[in-house]
This record gives C-alpha cells, sequence and structure tokens, in this order.
C-alpha cells in the first residue's frame, strides 16, 4: 500500500514535470532541457517572494507562480524566439546553455544551502493516514495539482480558442501561419504555460522537502516520462510517469537503492530501441526531427 | 605578422605526392614550423600553472577532435562524451589498482572499452535521428556514470581511485614538463588521425550520409557501417582521452564526469566552429581557459573576499552566457571570425567583398 503511494506521489511529480516538455515539444519541436533549471527557478522565486510577502502564504504562493510565467514568457520573447528555424542541436544546446546559466544566478543569488521554503512561509506538512499508507501534505496537493493541470489542459487543448490554435501550429506551422495564427504568440503561450506547470511542480516539491540546487535531476528525470509517453501526446506523458515511477519505485525497493539515477534512462533506452517515438506519438515525428 | 594566404594562386601539381603533402605552400610550412618552435619552447619559459593550462588544453583538443569527427563531420549528435571519457578513465583506474597493470597496458585497455563502448553508443544511431540520437546518448551517459558509481561504492573508493604516475621503461611520468610534451604528442597524433580520416574514403562517406543519408546509401555507402566506424573510431579516441587524463590527474572520482563535462565538449565545437578541426581546437582551448580568465577579472574587482565564494556560480552563469551569444550571434564559431578575418586580409590593403556563400 505505501508502495502504490509512494509509485503515485512520484508519477505525479514526473508527470507534472513531463507536460511542459511536451507543451514546448508538440508546438515547437524544440526540447527545453533548462526545463529543470526553470522549474529549480520557480521554487526558489517562492523562496523571494515568502519573504517579501512574510505572513501571506497564499499571496506569496500566486506571486511567485505569477512570476514564473513571466520567466517563461521573457526566455520565449528574448532567446528563444531568435532560434526559430535554427538547427536542432543549435536550439537544445541554447537551452542547455540558459540552464546553465539559471544554476549559476540562482546559486549566486540564494547560495547553494539546503532552503525551506515552508518554514518560510509558515505553512505545516503533517502527514495524512490513507489505509496502512502515509502521504505527507503537500505530496497530496501535487497528487490533486497534477490531476487539474492535466485536466485543465486536456479542455484547453482541446476546447479552447488558443489550445486549437496550439495544436495547429504544432501539426504544420507553415499552414497555421497562413490561416492567420499568430506562431509567435502560440509559443510564447507555450513557453508560458510549460514554465508554469514546471514552477508548480517545482514549489510543491520544495514545500513538502525542502529546496536545494540538485532539484534540476529530478527535472532530466521526468524526461524519459515524457519520451516513453510520445513526445508529443500529453495522456502519453501521464502513462509514461506512471511507467517509469513504478519501475523506479520498485527496482529502489527489490532491488538496490543506488538505481535510483538510472532507472529512467535505463527505461528511456528500452523504449528507445523499441518504439523510439514513444507509445502514444505519431511516427512522422523521427524522420522531421 | 601573418598574412593569411590563399593555399595557392594555381594547381602546379605533377605528382600524386604532392597533391596528398598535407603542407601545400612555403607560407604553410613556414607558419607551421614556427607555431611548431613556440609550442617546443613554451615549457622552458612558461610558469609551471602555465604549463598545467596548456596540458589541460591538449587534453581538451583530443576529446573536442574526436567530438568533432562524430557531430562535425558524420552528423551524429552526441551529449555522452563525458561518459565515454569517464569509461577510459575508470578503465585505466581500475586496472591500475586491481593488477597494477602497467601504462602500455591501460592505454590499449581504455582504447578497446571505447571501441565496445562506441558500438554500443552507435547501435541507437542506425534507428534515431537528431534530438533522439542525442537523448538516447544522454541515456548511456547516466548508464556509465552509474556503473562508474557502482564500483567505487562496492570496492569501497567511494572519495575515487589514486593512480600512480605511468612508468614507460623505468622514466616515471611525473614532471609535468614531461607531461607537456607526452600530452602534446597525443595531441599532434589525434590531429593527425582526424586529418587523414577525413581526407580519405571515410571522411568522404561520414560528409555524404551527414548531408543526406538516403542519398549517400544510394552511392554505395553502407550507411550503418559508417555511422558505427564513426562511434568507434570517436568513442575510442575519447577513450584514449580519459586514459591520459586519470595518469595526468593521478586521481579517478566519478565527480569529475557530470552531464556539465558532456556540455563543455559540445560547447568546444559549437564555439570553434562546427564541421572544422581548427574550430574543434580553437574551442577546446576556449572553453579550457575560459574559466581561468573570468577569475582573474574577478580578482580584478574591488572587494574580492565578499565573492570568493561565489566564484563558482559566476565561471558556471559567464559560462552559459557566453554559450548563449555564440548560438545566437555567431552560429559559425570562433572558426567564422577567423574566416571573416583572412577574407578581410585577403588583399590587403584593398577592401574586398567578402563572398559570404563561398567560404563553407
Amino acid at each position: 500500500m505505501q508502495l502504490l503511494v509512494n509509485i503515485v506521489v512520484l508519477a505525479s511529480i514526473y508527470a507534472l514535470i513531463a507536460c511542459g516538455y511536451v507543451m514546448i515539444y508538440r508546438v515547437s519541436r524544440v526540447l527545453n532541457l533548462a526545463h529543470g533549471e526553470l522549474m529549480m527557478l520557480g521554487a526558489y522565486l517562492l523562496l523571494a517572494t515568502a519573504s517579501l510577502f512574510s505572513g501571506h502564504a497564499a499571496m506569496a504562493l500566486g506571486a511567485a507562480v505569477v512570476l514564473s510565467v513571466v520567466v517563461g514568457l521573457l526566455v520565449y520573447v528574448f532567446l528563444m524566439r531568435k532560434m526559430t528555424g535554427e538547427m536542432v542541436l543549435a536550439a537544445i544546446l541554447t537551452t542547455v546553455a540558459l540552464g546553465i546559466l539559471i544554476r549559476g544566478l540562482v546559486v549566486l543569488l540564494w547560495s547553494a544551502q539546503q532552503q525551506y521554503p515552508a518554514q518560510a512561509l509558515g505553512v505545516p506538512n503533517p502527514s495524512l493516514v490513507i489505509g496502512n499508507a502515509r502521504i505527507s501534505l503537500w505530496s497530496a496537493v501535487l497528487v490533486l495539482t497534477n490531476a487539474a493541470v492535466y485536466g485543465g489542459l486536456f479542455a484547453f487543448l482541446r476546447f479552447g480558442r488558443w489550445g486549437i490554435r496550439m495544436r495547429a501550429a504544432g501539426q504544420n506551422p507553415l499552414l497555421a501561419a497562413q490561416r492567420g495564427i499568430r506562431l509567435h504568440s502560440v509559443y510564447a503561450l507555450a513557453w508560458s504555460l510549460s514554465t508554469l506547470t514546471g514552477a508548480l511542480a517545482g514549489i510543491l516539491m520544495a514545500l513538502d522537502s525542502g529546496l536545494t540546487t540538485s532539484l534540476p535531476v529530478i527535472g532530466l528525470k521526468a524526461f524519459p516520462a515524457a519520451l516513453v509517453g510520445g513526445l508529443d501526446s500529453l495522456a502519453g506523458a501521464l502513462v509514461g510517469a506512471l511507467i517509469v515511477a513504478a519501475a523506479e519505485v520498485l527496482l529502489i525497493y527489490y532491488v538496490d537503492p543506488l538505481l535510483s539515477d538510472v532507472v529512467p534512462f535505463l527505461v528511456l533506452i528500452a523504449v528507445l530501441i523499441v518504439r523510439p517515438w514513444g507509445l502514444f506519438g505519431s511516427r512522422e515525428e523521427l524522420d522531421r526531427v | 605578422m601573418f598574412r593569411p594566404m590563399p593555399r595557392a594562386s594555381g594547381y602546379f601539381h605533377t605528382s600524386y605526392a604532392q597533391d596528398l603533402a598535407l603542407l601545400q605552400t612555403r607560407t604553410e610550412r613556414i607558419s607551421l614550423l614556427a607555431f611548431a618552435v613556440v609550442l617546443v619552447a613554451l615549457p622552458f619559459i612558461a610558469s609551471p600553472f602555465l604549463l598545467d593550462l596548456a596540458c589541460q588544453v591538449f587534453l581538451a583538443s583530443i576529446g573536442a577532435l574526436s567530438l568533432m569527427l562524430l557531430t562535425g563531420y558524420a552528423g551524429q549528435i552526441s551529449l555522452g562524451h563525458a561518459g565515454l571519457i569517464a569509461a577510459g578513465a575508470f578503465t585505466t583506474g581500475i586496472l591500475a589498482r586491481e593488477i597494477h597493470a602497467p601504462f602500455w597496458l591501460t592505454l590499449p585497455a581504455s582504447a578497446l572499452t571505447g571501441v565496445v563502448l562506441g558500438l554500443i553508443f552507435g547501435l541507437p544511431s542506425l534507428r534515431l535521428r537528431g534530438l533522439y540520437l542525442a537523448v538516447s546518448t544522454l541515456a548511456l551517459h547516466f548508464i556509465v556514470i552509474y556503473l562508474g558509481g557502482e564500483y567505487e561504492t562496492k570496492r569501497g573508493f567511494s572519495t575515487g581511485i589514486v593512480i600512480d604516475p605511468p612508468a614507460i621503461g623505468g622514466f616515471r611520468l611525473s614532471d609535468g614538463r614531461a607531461w607537456y610534451f607526452v600530452l602534446l604528442g597525443f595531441a599532434v597524433a589525434s590531429l593527425l588521425i582526424c586529418i587523414n580520416l577525413l581526407r580519405s574514403r571515410s571522411g568522404r562517406a561520414w560528409r555524404a550520409l551527414h548531408a543526406r543519408e538516403t542519398v549517400a546509401e544510394a552511392l554505395g555507402i553502407s550507411i550503418a557501417g559508417y555511422k558505427l566506424l564513426a562511434f568507434v573510431i570517436s568513442s575510442s579516441m575519447t577513450s584514449v582521452a580519459g586514459c591520459l587524463f586519470a595518469y595526468y590527474r593521478g586521481f579517478v572520482s566519478i565527480e569529475a564526469f557530470d552531464l556539465f563535462l558532456s556540455i563543455q565538449y559540445v560547447a568546444m565545437i559549437i564555439i570553434g566552429g562546427m564541421g572544422s578541426l581548427l574550430g574543434a581546437l580553437l574551442g577546446a582551448a576556449f572553453v579550457t581557459i575560459f574559466p581561468y580568465v573570468i577569475e582573474s577579472l574577478i580578482k580584478l574587482l574591488p572587494n574580492v573576499h565578499k565573492l570568493a565564494g561565489d566564484i563558482f556560480a559566476v565561471n558556471y552563469a559567464s559560462f552559459g552566457v557566453v554559450m548563449i551569444l555564440f548560438l545566437v550571434l555567431e552560429p559559425l564559431g570562433l572558426i567564422g571570425i577567423w574566416h571573416r578575418l583572412q577574407n578581410y586580409f585577403l588583399l590587403w590593403p584593398f577592401k574586398q567583398r567578402p563572398l559570404a556563400s563561398a567560404r563553407k
């Protein structure tokens, strides 16, 4: 039972991060390797707003989320916009460089020590008991947030005006542009949505278990989840996260705790060998990349 | 001082030997000779610090050249370069530690590890392209690092493996100056290997499959064979660099081979300029020397003691900034700047309108 809860929590973490990869890849065919760092930045922004609005936990949370959306927007407008139409490798490396930059800045601004935003905000983190398993409050919130985010994104992409534009831009940018869809706005929206979900994941994880500069590692481990499900499929990211999380939790429990960092990548390689486009991805992606 | 010249103002070869010569004009011979004299004289005038820096540049150039071979010419993206260096270093460390293997045994053993890993890293490239290939090499990097870490903890070397300096025929290689010449020799050898591979059949095949796989296959080039060949050669050279790295440092630890090292190598070939061996060398020098430049710049600032603890972070951030600047503003890299300079001085003192597309 405890194992099951662990799997669900880890899967939610991975899924919440993975949907950021999927959003950007699906719309603009760019793999954002700075996602883990952007996620960490979101959590550190919470630390900043916590000292700014001390005593108003809800306000600090809201401000951090809004700020991280702004960060995503700025990243697109000032950086990734210039990489439109460049080589795949160049675009990926730009995000990698951005990640390095953010990591350096975070250490400069907040130091590399472990921080506890939950204490700064003054919110408790009691553990809840479900049946015979325990789950911390913020992990439970994370699972619920994940469900809400996925529900919201599905509805948005299916029915929202901008959601439909995003899907169109992802399917065929040229045709979409000719139908009067502003590609740059769509891409900017994708980037800000992606940092929003990433920051949510980072903030909730930091509230649950503290915050260090090694948080991006989790972001990188969530990437296999996105790829296992298919890089352009949201439902795939959910399933992929579940598979990766289950494999990780079970292998750690039954085989060796040291495996924790490699399991997602082992799963990734297995999927790349058998079905490179992922479980739910569309097959022609492979040649277009 | 140097006035870069076009290679020759015509085609005057009368024999195959002339055609195959690496240096074709007198200017090339003289400038190379001057450069060689500088390289040989350097260790006798330079400080130990500069000597160490030069050695690091040579080590990095071996890795950068091999990555350039793979990514710049054969077009196979790899984000797992640090894993290969780690593999070479760990092969050396394990052999030296467990069976006290001498230098002449660990070096070929590292190269062999590189060959095997190259085959494994290369296999996904038969099915995958572009982004997916990059991701699969990234995953393999993590697996290699995991295996190394597992060895360290299981054998109780959790802080790292200490290696004695190599002995070749009774001569112990521990002096900085001796190391300089050994590493210089290896770097020059790998440069020559790369040049000769690239101007022969294999190099042409790699460029063809980089440009368009279908056409290359139609021309009778074995795609799978040449892709694997590129991976195997590149990774065995990289593993040799790893072996040398282990001996040079005298110490192997898994922390030295994180993802950041892979990124640094990719940054070297990007900053240097894709598709040019000279670019790989320039990039290797740039990326290796860069942190030291930043450090000395920081020391020039006022209240240094305040920043002292953050030098690492400043380095990190400024490396990110420089990489972004190169990617956005100068995608051709240092070699692009070099070619522009050459073009500018071609008809000096007359101005020449550079033909942007002619030089590529």
